[in-house]
């Protein structure tokens, strides 16, 4: 282990190669790979590392970059790849593929707005759009989250109970092209905690079929209620995954989210990645001045941690959520989630801020803001605009 | 119909009985040639969405004796990569084959194709080309002649057919070639070689569809036959993209017993014109490109 200062991208790009090199004993791995701020140096990373059975393929486009993954994947290999905004938009049809193949690929997604208008910031409205995709969705606050979650992601993803891939999204710029300090595992470190991946549904001569053929509209229901099931198993194999994970690299990862200040919270806010943080720290302040206010971090958006949810709001009365990404003729996509969590709690206010889009600086000023409206309600509205450059 | 019988019964059929094609389809005979060229190799076989998908049939079961992936329409070459690293990585011997109709290969999926021949991926990459996008009912694609009634073409298609066999050679990739399933030995030897050469490998073969062409299911080989003996659908081979070598020439039989046979060119019937001079000048270039770059040897083999 190492502690060393480096940028979001140059974390993810470690992860990745560090999660493919393991399973050089087995069917290697593959990247298809394809340029687009703020990814880039992920993919440009791992196109100058030297796998002792891997390759980055290096294609013409997102589409062609999932296409090669699915490949590499259904021959057995670990597969992964990076992108981010338009990238993902043209990517959509085999991010699809991939989650209904139940593929275990894991792509990182570094959160950028979508064009046009062109805007290379921070939005997460480019991997909510792959919501319904049937992909795990995780959301990093920090450079070491980052990477404890990349490799964590494997792990559940290529669990059998599971085999369905992992989205980790982290902020386009605020995480990618900043520098953290960060624990850097060894290769033998990853090594114990990845095993062999082994698809059992993958191309195989002993026993061919097609894979992704037709299916009847019972058995695609079926399909479909299995990933359901899978979803929900998802949520426990993680749990194991962060025991494994703190027995080997002595810390423990986050779970599905992380509370703060809950126990008498009257006030909660919730919101994921960098936002997470400074919201963090205004709650700190809040807290010293003797309001009962917490938070939720958010950690992961699919399965989405309904129970895990409802008890962090425990009887608190207002809840706000902080969403930076806008469902447009609906509001933010966090808030649509946690209002369906809440159905038949009508002693909580929920409010939904859409704050921070197309990349504006989320500031403590900002959140205060926030906080103050919703602890002024007396209801709720539709989703609140907060314009960060005022 | 000629009658195919494998030289020994070394594994599973590529095609197993029970499939779904349409009777006199093109790729019911070009699947088992294609088979039994491969002898005792094991294919995995990548298939896009097309008609040849839809030969597998429904879920369990599968048409394919082989291995296969569904891709979507246009990433058949992008997961053959994926799935050809592997191969490659982990020292199997089996070829990676990517069997896609006219829509993936000239239109949708060309990019994904271009790219995956840029990179000489080690993969053959075979075109059945019924020269309409037969799943979705017969419509115009960038591969129809000019002149066909498709569902999106009555009055008959006004542009003419893309000469894929030149952008693939214009990648300089190992081998490309075109088949005929009315000429069993031409075939069988041009996939033969085309499994000897590691690289990209691109066969490009007509595929007639009863259905789509609105002739009679009993008549396809014929129908090829005829498309290659009056010149509009020349055998020919392409050495890394420079060297060519033509397998058979024209005959002096006039396109209409072609057309004629097929319902789709009614509006060339007495009209040919067109068509002829496409083939006129299709030969004026294959010619050409024969004589001042002839294949001498065959590019290097595995
Ligand atoms: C992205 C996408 N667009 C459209 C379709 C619908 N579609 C399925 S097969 C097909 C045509 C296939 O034509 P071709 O490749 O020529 O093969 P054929 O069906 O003639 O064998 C189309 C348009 C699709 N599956 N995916
Ligand atoms: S529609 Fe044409 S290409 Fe498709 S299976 Fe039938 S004959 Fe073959």
């Amino acid at each position: 282990m190492t502690r060393t200062l480096a940028t979001g991208n140059h974390v993810a790009g470690y992860a990745l190669a560090l999660a493919g090199e393991a399973n050089r004993d087995a069917r290697g791995c593959c990247a298809g790979a394809y340029p687009i701020t703020p990814q880039t140096e992920i993919i440009e990373y791992l196109s100058d590392f030297s796998f002792s059975r891997g390759r980055v393929v290096l294609v013409e486009s997102e589409h062609s970059a999932m296409g090669v993954c699915i490949g590499a994947s259904l021959a057995g290999a670990r597969a992964f790849t990076a992108s981010s905004s338009n990238g993902l938009a043209y990517m959509t049809e085999n991010i699809f593929s991939a989650g209904y193949y139940r593929l275990p690929i894991v792509m990182m997604a570094v959160n950028r707005t979508l064009g046009p208008p062109w805007n290379i910031w921070v939005d997460q409205g480019d991997s909510l759009m792959m919501r319904d995709a049937a992909w795990l969705q995780f959301y990093c606050d920090s450079h070491q989250d980052l990477l404890d979650t990349t490799l964590m992601a494997f792990r559940v993803a290529e669990d059998h109970r599971v085999m369905l891939p992992v989205i980790v999204a982290l902020d386009g710029f605020v995480t990618s092209h900043t520098q953290m300090v960060a624990d850097l595992p060894t290769q033998e470190q990853v090594d114990e905690f990845l095993p062999n991946c082994l698809i059992p549904h993958g191309l195989k001569h002993a026993h061919p079929t097609t894979v992704g053929g037709m299916t009847m509209p019972n058995e695609t229901e079926h399909h479909r209620f299995e990933i359901q099931q899978s979803m929900e198993n998802a949520i426990s194999v993680l749990e194991e995954a962060r025991n494994e994970f703190e027995g080997i690299f002595g810390r423990r990862p986050a779970g599905a989210l992380e509370t703060f200040e809950i126990e008498d919270a009257e006030t909660i806010l919730v919101a994921c990645n960098t936002m997470a943080r400074t919201l963090h720290n205004v709650i700190n302040e809040r807290r010293a001045r003797g309001e009962k206010i917490g938070m939720i971090r958010l950690k992961m958006f699919r399965p989405f941690p309904r129970e895990e949810l409802l008890k962090a709001i425990g009887n608190a009365k207002r809840v706000g959520v902080m969403d930076r990404n806008h469902s447009p003729g609906s509001g933010g996509i966090f808030w649509q989630e946690i209002a369906a969590t809440l159905i038949g709690r009508n002693d909580v206010l929920l409010q939904d801020y859409l704050v921070g889009l197309g990349g504006g600086d989320v500031t403590p000023e900002n959140v205060n803001a926030i906080i103050d409206d919703l602890n002024r309600r007396e209801s709720a509205s539709t989703p609140e605009w907060k314009d960060t450059s005022v | 119909m000629t009658t195919v019988t494998p030289s020994k019964p070394y594994r599973e059929h590529l095609l197993r009985p029970g499939n779904t094609n349409c009777a006199g389809c093109g790729m019911s005979v070009g699947l088992q040639w294609l088979d039994e060229a491969l002898g005792e190799l094991e294919p995995v076989l990548v298939i896009p969405s097309c008609c040849g998908i839809v030969t597998a049939g429904a879920f369990p079961t599968s048409g394919y004796g082989m291995p296969t992936a569904a891709t979507t329409f246009a990433s058949s070459p992008a997961v053959a990569t994926g799935i050809s690293t592997v191969v490659n990585m982990t020292e199997y011997e089996n070829p990676v084959i990517c069997w896609a109709g006219d829509g993936g290969t000239y239109d949708i999926g060309l990019a994904t194709l271009s790219a995956a021949a840029e990179r000489n991926e080690d993969i053959i990459y075979i075109c059945y080309d019924n020269e309409i996008y037969g799943n979705t009912g017969g419509q115009r694609s960038g591969a129809t002649q000019i002149g066909a009634v498709t569902s999106t073409t009555s009055g008959g298609k006004t542009e003419g057919k893309k000469d894929i066999m030149a952008i693939m050679a214009a990648h300089r990739i190992p081998y490309a070639a075109t088949l005929s399933i009315g000429n069993r030995k031409d075939f069988l030897k041009k996939v033969r070689y085309a499994l000897s050469v590691k690289g990209f490998r691109f066969l490009l073969m007509l595929s007639p569809c009863p259905t789509g062409w609105k002739s009679e299911p009993d008549q396809s080989t014929e129908l090829v036959e005829l498309a290659v003996r009056s010149g509009l659908f020349p055998l020919y081979e392409i050495f890394d993209g420079v060297r060519y070598r033509i397998n058979q020439r024209p005959d002096s039989t006039p396109v209409d017993t072609y057309l004629e046979q097929q319902n789709r060119f009614r509006k060339l019937w007495n009209n040919s014109e067109d068509i002829q001079a496409h083939i006129d000048a299709q030969w004026r270039y294959l010619e050409a490109m024969a004589t001042v770059f002839p294949a001498k040897a065959p590019s290097s083999t595995r």
